[in-house]
């Protein structure tokens, strides 16, 4: 495309990081000819102007508002254009992923813990098929870190008590960096790893090949069992409590009034803290499960949660 | 010494120690930084050892986090926020006015004491095992997680910046009530109105500051959650509140400089500053703007995408003050008479060196590209850039500018124009090779790091030694100049302003009779000679 | 005799001037030291309405209006001793001072009774903390909130207590008015410390009760 007319110009290895890479180019060039209009003029009035030169130093500019004025628009302006350019890229890159293949990502000191739909777990390397939108589910169980991919020119902040949701693509097959960019403790700068990008086939086998037992979504059954949530919010419990099937995506009226969508987080939030948004017809009941379930278990239940019915939120 | 002065007004050290001289005390801030940027220093000497290789070579990781914390803390409060402000503001801003002193003599003094006992306690967290937050000190890791001395930092700092405020307070209510019959605000020099705008930052920002460091400091005493998210806590609002005061703090550590520049410029072009007006409100307009765009160190935080939209407009506004004073600058060159003398040398620098920093300001506060360079070398080269080729090139300049005032002596002019050359020369082979680190994706705050980053973090390091080298250069010309120096005239720059117009060093009570100012300031006549504001 | 000034001032008026200013100055800075914590409680109010109704029902309303009166009758008795401030009134005006020192250690007694009560009833954070559990996390932090901020408060009344009682004594002894900057500066301090506390009056005993 037309890019490549550009000199040194290599495309990358995501539209959005192209994207980014001509805004960096856009700033470089403008920077480079600001600078040297600099440089040019501050050399040349030192040596026109120096002491010791004869040069005609008659009629200085009387009237200064004249110039003042126009550097000042045209620095408004040029600043104005790189500012529309800068958001509009950063609003593409955030904007909210599309569900279909989702992966998730727990940080905590100092690793990165990977779990695919399936059930595969990696740490500190995440395989992901080339060319299509990956969802990522980020949450941190102690501190904040950031998921940081410097050839995706992508990275977010994790922080703990939230869910962060990230899209990533990756057009080039190949083996890319991933840094916490985040201090955060002693092995900050050990909390490493590596994206690789593979091809649809090769994706495949490799999810293929990791044997999990189950997957989060079977996983976060047992759990559902084991904690006891089947017990009030189960078929045949005497506990009057809202039935979690087909929940996920939908909306939710609160006993206040309100309606909240049922999304990831307001699972996580009612599962930690349940008397923050008390649902319309109920009694606040429910028992905090602060401390008692980590954010690997909270990942699993949110999977098993989506997997009995709902909709994309 | 012939006449008498306020240096041998009195030699026991109760009169050094219980003073209220502003010019003495400016002294105990002189030597007392030094010290401080001694330390800092240290740190930075240790960091760019260990980076000069991928691995762990010099210190452990544990060390590391401390090292670059201590750095943080050590050259941010107790170096750069003082430094102009209280050495040669304190010096020369009643000397500029036509003041006999400050407005309030002893408050000066109790700043100074609570700048050394708020250092004293930064040392003693520092020498009992160190802080490994950052000096950041981001939540939750800061208030439950780190095994370090956060405590006794916080209230180091915390006590520090009742120094910090009490300065501003002296200033503000110093240059508007103190200046001499005749000198109104628009014939005020221009280091005095980028000396007010950066009180008023003081002043109204550090008390935030004050705020959110009693609540990390209750949070990990008592153990309650207010920025703990278990209990419904929000770590986001400490960076809210933290970066409130830390971003109009930068600005605290470079209007200064930029106050210092308008005098020096003018001074070696023999020429009043282009544009007066608009580079006086172009430092008010940095200080008021610069409140509103602390968001932009968190684009990437979770904070809301329109909070991150408002914050990139405010940091994209607030840049075009200081592009302002740039244009000024290199028009006020225009048709003088420059000569290059140490000052001016450092003038220049800064003038390159501030406009490199702040174009990559620009860069930063764009918001996809922050996406990728954010907590990486890029901001660490940038901010680098602004502090240290801004500010502190400012402050060495100001020093030798003002040197024959405060000393009485002349410091030899080829040995400090030597060490400015070399000065320029090491921090472009020290920080440069930051920005390509910063781009090509290696994050900030990093003991190791793939081999990949090496090229450029060996020319950093490298730069490094030359930078110490050349930092440590003045340190004996300067001390060589105060026992072996030419005396100095009162004005042997030949300058305008009202403290030439008093002996060098000057008598402890400035000014012999009331000077009255009859002029605006940087008044050269066309073949370049000064015409006093009080003629 | 005329009063000597220090050597930057050219006259007594300039120098009292001068002071007065430097305070407001100072008084802006404390607008920025309670505003930033308040700031942080509305962040969390906003987040946690009902938590923060239900603690704010458990704080002592008695106690907290008791201490309101006695703050602003305190300020009322500073206002009338600037009032009275002569050298014939002298007396008189520190009289005035000393019974706003009293209200002042009253409104300091009254508090530390409501501490020793919040104590009891287990409402100090890391305490022994214990509330409703649906409403605990955000009354905890509303807790916390009240706690940092009315300690901070009471030292500040702590301080004013120390400088009226200061002022008191030189307007009792001194046959000059040479300390009204001074008096007017410390009656500043202490109407804002009176300010801060309506403040942090409405917003720590008044949600959740009206209605």
């Amino acid at each position: 495309m037309w890019r490549e007319w550009l000199p040194f110009w290599h495309p990358g290895v995501s539209p959005h990081g192209d994207d980014t890479d001509l805004l960096f180019a856009g700033l470089l060039f403008i920077s480079a000819l600001v600078l040297g209009l600099l440089f040019f003029l501050l050399a040349l009035f030192c040596v026109r102007y120096r002491a010791s030169n004869l040069a005609d130093r008659g009629d200085r500019i009387r009237k200064s508002w004249h110039w003042e004025v126009s550097w000042t628009a045209a620095s408004f302006v040029g600043f104005l254009g790189l500012f529309v350019w800068g958001a509009v890229i950063y609003f593409e890159i955030f904007r909210t992923p599309p569900d279909e293949l989702t992966v998730f990502v727990v940080a905590k000191q100092w690793m990165w813990k990977v779990q695919h739909a399936g059930g595969q777990s990696e740490i500190n390397v995440l395989h992901i098929p080339v060319s299509r939108p990956i969802r990522l589910v980020m949450a941190s169980q102690d501190v904040i870190h950031s998921f940081f991919i410097p050839a995706l020119r992508l990275k977010h902040d994790v922080v703990p008590g939230r869910y962060q949701d990230l899209e990533i693509t990756a057009d080039k097959p190949g083996r890319y960096h991933l840094f916490c960019a985040e201090y955060c403790g002693t092995e900050h700068s050990g909390m490493t790893g590596e994206i690789v990008v593979m091809e649809a086939a090769d994706f495949a086998a490799w999810l293929a090949q990791q044997m999990p037992s189950n997957s989060l979504a079977q996983e976060g059954g047992a759990l559902f069992r084991e904690l006891g949530c089947s017990g009030c919010h189960g078929g045949g419990s005497k506990v009057h409590a809202p039935p979690l099937e087909g929940l996920y995506g939908n909306l939710v009226p609160l006993a206040d009034g309100s309606f909240v969508t049922a999304d990831d987080k307001y699972i996580r939030d009612s599962i930690l803290l349940p008397r923050s948004q008390i649902a319309a017809g109920y009694e606040p009941l429910m028992p905090s499960f602060e401390g008692k379930v980590s954010e690997d278990q909270l990942l699993r239940l949110v999977a098993y949660i989506k997997s009995i019915g709902g909709q994309q939120p | 010494m012939n006449e008498d002065n306020y240096l041998n007004a009195g030699y026991s050290l109760r009169s050094w120690f219980f003073t209220t001289d502003h010019k003495r005390i400016a002294i105990l801030y002189f030597a007392s930084l030094i010290f401080f940027f001694f330390v800092g220093g240290a740190a930075a000497t240790a960091i760019r050892i260990e980076l000069a290789t991928p691995q762990a070579d010099l210190v452990s990781s544990d060390m590391y986090n401390r090292l670059f914390t201590m750095h943080g803390i050590i050259m941010v409060w107790f170096f750069l926020i003082p430094s102009i402000p209280n050495t040669l503001g304190n010096f020369i801003v009643p000397l500029m006015i036509g003041a006999r002193d400050l407005a309030f003599p002893r408050l000066n003094l109790l700043s100074w004491y609570l700048f050394m006992l708020g250092g004293a306690v930064t040392l003693f967290a520092i020498l009992a095992g160190g802080v490994d937050t950052g000096w950041t000190f981001y939540t939750p890791f800061s208030t439950l997680y780190s095994n370090s001395y956060v405590v006794a930092a916080v209230m180091g700092v915390f006590i520090a910046g009742f120094s910090s405020i009490l300065t501003g307070l002296n200033f503000i209510i110093t240059i508007h009530r103190l200046r001499a019959p005749g000198l109104t605000w628009y014939r005020l020099p221009l280091f005095l109105w980028s000396l007010y705008a950066t009180s008023v930052i003081l002043v109204l920002a550090t008390p935030v500051l004050a705020m959110t460091l009693v609540l990390i400091a209750v949070e990990r005493v008592l153990g309650v959650g207010i920025f703990d998210p278990k209990i419904g806590g929000d770590p986001l609002l400490f960076q809210h509140l933290f970066w409130f005061y830390s971003h109009p703090a930068v600005y605290i550590m470079i209007l200064p400089g930029m106050g210092v520049i308008n005098e020096l410029v003018s001074c070696f072009s023999r020429k009043q500053v282009f544009g007066y007006k608009f580079v006086a409100w172009a430092s008010m307009a940095i200080a008021a703007v610069g409140f509103l765009v602390w968001g932009h160190h968190m684009f990437v935080s979770g904070q809301s995408l329109l909070a991150s939209l408002v914050f990139s407009f405010m940091s994209f506004i607030v840049a075009v003050p200081s592009a302002i004073k740039v244009f000024n600058w290199t028009a006020t060159l225009h048709k003088g008479s420059i000569h290059f003398d140490a000052p001016m040398l450092y003038a220049l620098a800064f003038i390159g060196l501030f406009t490199i920093g702040g174009l990559t300001g620009l860069f930063l506060a764009c918001l996809a590209f922050d996406v990728h360079a954010t907590d990486t070398y890029f901001v660490v080269a940038h901010f680098h850039y602004i502090m240290v080729g801004g500010m502190v090139t400012a402050y060495f300049g100001g020093l030798h500018y003002w040197w024959p005032k405060i000393t009485g002596r002349l410091y030899p002019e080829y040995w400090a124009r030597a060490a400015a050359v070399l000065i320029f020369f090491g921090f472009n082979l020290t920080f440069f090779p930051q920005f390509v680190l910063g781009a090509e994706g290696m994050p900030r705050r990093y003991h190791v790091y793939p081999p990949e980053f090496q090229v450029w973090n060996v020319l950093s390091s490298g730069g490094a030694v030359i930078l110490a080298i050349a930092y440590l250069m003045p340190m004996f010309y300067l001390g060589y100049s105060l026992f072996f120096g030419r005396r100095a005239t009162a004005n042997p720059w030949n300058a305008p302003g009202l403290e030439w117009q008093t002996p060098s060093p000057p008598p402890e009570h400035n000014f012999d009779t009331q000077p009255v100012v009859t002029r605006a300031p940087y008044q050269y006549s066309p073949d370049f000679k000064a015409e006093p504001q009080n003629a | 005799m005329p009063d000597a000034v220090a050597p930057q001032f050219i006259s007594t008026a300039h120098r009292d001037e001068t002071a007065e200013l430097g305070m407001w100055v100072f008084l802006a800075t404390e607008v920025l030291l309670f505003g930033g914590l308040i700031l942080g409680y509305f962040v969390y109010r906003h987040s946690y309405p009902a938590a923060f109704a239900a603690a704010s029902r458990h704080t002592e309303i008695v106690i907290g209006a008791a201490n309101t009166a006695i703050l602003l009758t305190s300020s009322f008795l500073v206002a009338c001793a600037v009032d009275a401030f002569a050298v014939e009134t002298r007396k008189i005006c520190a009289g005035l001072l000393s019974g706003a020192i009293l209200l002042g250690l009253a409104f300091i007694i009254l508090k530390g009774v409501e501490y020793a009560d919040e104590y009891r009833e287990h409402l100090v954070p890391g305490i022994d903390f214990n509330f409703e559990a649906s409403e605990a996390n955000g009354a905890q932090l509303f807790f916390v909130f009240y706690f940092v901020a009315t300690a901070i408060h009471a030292l500040h009344m702590l301080i004013g207590i120390g400088l009226l009682a200061v002022m008191a004594t030189l307007t009792w002894r001194s046959t000059t008015t040479r300390h009204r900057a001074a008096l007017h500066s410390i009656a500043l301090y202490w109407h804002f410390v009176d300010v801060v506390w309506i403040f942090l009056f409405a917003l720590i005993y008044l949600p959740g009760r009206s209605a």
